[in-house]
């Protein structure tokens, strides 16, 4: 009863805020929506025993993706009416992306539950004693190494991308040599002296 | 109280309704605890610099929390005319109840937790990395330049922390071989001869003085209080702030102060154990240990916060990326490797 209030709490709200990211007029509200649409997904996948993947969504795309998006759309200096103008000029790309999409889910849905897929699943069904991180883990590192060796370097090599291409060097900059400020004391930097007056202190 | 429920109601519904006590029974001595410790926070600092502190409130001053309470709640909320009414508001309330949340994963004893749930060290993470939001969205709502100064440097900060910070943990998962906090808190015992905890461990111990410091920055704290450097920012995010959403702010920021300290003693510290693994010291009930804990981390806190300057900004930032980055890093590195070679803590 109560899981079940609870599914359809998250799935209306995940729904609710997924439209509201699309239809909200100011980019903050939209990053808001679609923070609250991850948090309701996550609090679906707890619902289905995924309790890993939920705690991994809000870690990295709450805690992480979604604050980077707060700090550029707080920053950027948007013009609202170009936008609005540009929903009217861009809504078939996006109704074709939609409906693109959503026949994809649908034809996976129908593939899935008709293919081996499901039937290997039912010849092995998911075992609930192993915790799902012990479960995932076991894939991870034993049957799928090297795929997710390789999707590691490939986000390195992202990562390196970008910093080569927004890295640049500046001539003039004053660098901070930090160990030789820490090493720096004050008997090398001041000097007492007692000047006769009139005459002032050579520097 | 599950079952004393249930002769009553379905089991479902009985659970829910022993969760909303239990939860009650959590936050609300949560919140006394806060209005003392920000008592017991002025006075560390006034002892510290020879004054009294708050003395005219009650006996000792011990009721100036409340007075102070008092007077912000029958102050007028004003909220600035170019503030984006909806966030300005729901900022302090984002922040409140974030630092509430995460108390649901922390052992008080034996069996005493709200969520003994698998994964409590990620929620752990997943909820304190929702810190940021209440100050990001505070910052911008209050369309104002230094509360937007502040957001922009709260936002960086404790993302960059947040990082040395997964490094940390993952090196007590390592040895705990578990994300149950309770886990952790059991795999302390006896950890070296007959002491609990991992901070005699010397493999472990600059992993916990790295996470006191990291600790100190993720709740905003002196030395590393530049959201609210009142010399350059007012007072930051909280500067358009009146009334009971100011409140709000404090009490999620000393809520934040009281877990973190919670953790240090929970994942370094051996939580509700006692410190030394002998008989007698158990019939000390666990919470009393903990709360000594969190004193004495509270305690620490205080000492930083009245003796430590402040920061710069970029001080802070190598602090987070060029020092404890690498070196917790290298750490997970090493620590897995010793692991790996003795075989402590796997269980094939």
């Amino acid at each position: 009863m109560i899981q079940a209030l609870a599914f359809y709490l998250f799935a209306f709200v995940v729904v609710l805020s997924g439209a509201l990211t699309i239809a909200s007029r100011n980019p903050v509200h939209s990053v808001m929506w679609l923070i609250l649409a991850f948090f309701n997904a996550a609090g679906l996948m707890i619902l289905v025993g995924a309790e890993f993947i939920a705690m991994l969504l809000v870690i990295v795309y709450v805690g992480a993706v979604a604050v980077l998006f707060l700090f550029v759309v707080m920053m950027l200096d948007i013009d609202f009416t170009e936008l609005r103008a540009g929903v009217a000029r861009y809504f078939g790309i996006g109704l074709a992306l939609a409906v693109a999409l959503a026949a994809e889910v649908m034809i996976a849905i129908g593939a899935w539950s008709t293919g081996p897929i499901q039937l290997a699943r039912r010849a092995a069904p998911i075992d609930d004693t192993v915790p799902n991180i012990q479960a995932i883990g076991n894939l991870l590192y034993t049957r799928y190494l090297f795929v997710f060796e390789g999707a590691g370097l490939v986000l390195l090599v992202a990562m390196i991308g970008a910093i080569v291409l927004t890295h640049r060097q500046r001539g003039g900059v004053k660098a901070q040599n930090i160990s030789r400020q820490n090493a720096r004391r004050p008997q090398d930097a001041t000097r007492n002296t007692s000047p006769v007056v009139g005459q002032g202190v050579e520097l | 109280m599950i079952s004393w429920f249930e002769s009553s109601l379905g089991y479902d519904w009985a659970f829910f309704l022993a969760t909303i006590i239990d939860i009650l029974v959590i936050a609300l001595p949560l919140m006394l605890a806060v209005a003392m410790i920000i008592y017991a926070d002025r006075k560390i600092w006034a002892a510290m610099a020879l004054r009294r502190g708050p003395n005219v409130v009650g006996p000792f001053g011990l009721l100036q929390s409340f007075a102070d309470g008092l007077k912000v709640f029958l102050q007028e909320t004003i909220v600035p005319a170019a503030a984006n009414r909806t966030l300005f508001l729901l900022a302090p309330i984002i922040t409140f109840t974030v630092a509430l949340i995460v108390w649901a994963v922390v052992p008080f004893g034996v069996g005493v937790v709200l969520a003994d749930i698998n994964v409590g060290l990620l929620y752990v993470l997943a909820a304190s990395s929702l810190g940021v939001y209440g100050i990001i969205l505070s910052g911008w709502a209050s369309n104002s330049k230094y509360p937007f100064y502040s957001a922009l440097r709260a936002a960086a900060q404790m993302v960059s922390y947040e990082v040395a910070i997964g490094f940390i943990l993952i090196s007590v998962v390592l040895w705990t071989g578990s994300f149950n906090l309770s886990a952790i808190v059991m795999a302390q015992k006896s950890h070296v001869w007959f002491f609990n905890g991992y901070i005699l461990n010397p493999l472990m111990f600059p992993m916990a003085v790295m996470f006191f410091i990291s600790s100190l920055a993720e709740t905003q704290r002196a030395p590393f209080d530049l959201t609210e450097a009142e010399s350059e920012l007012v007072a930051g995010y909280q500067t358009e702030y009146s009334s009971m959403s100011f409140a709000l702010f404090w009490l999620g920021e000393y809520a934040n102060v009281l877990l973190m300290c919670a953790l240090n003693a929970t994942l370094f510290w051996g939580g509700w154990l006692p410190p030394v693994d002998w008989a007698p010291l158990y019939y000390v009930p666990g919470i009393i240990w903990l709360f000594a804990k969190i004193l004495f981390f509270f305690f620490l806190f205080s000492w930083v916060k009245a003796t430590v300057p402040r920061y710069r900004y970029d001080q802070l930032m190598r602090l987070g990326w060029k020092v404890f980055l690498p070196v917790s890093l290298f750490w997970v590195f090493l620590v897995s490797g010793y692991l790996m070679l003795t075989r402590v803590g796997v269980g094939s």
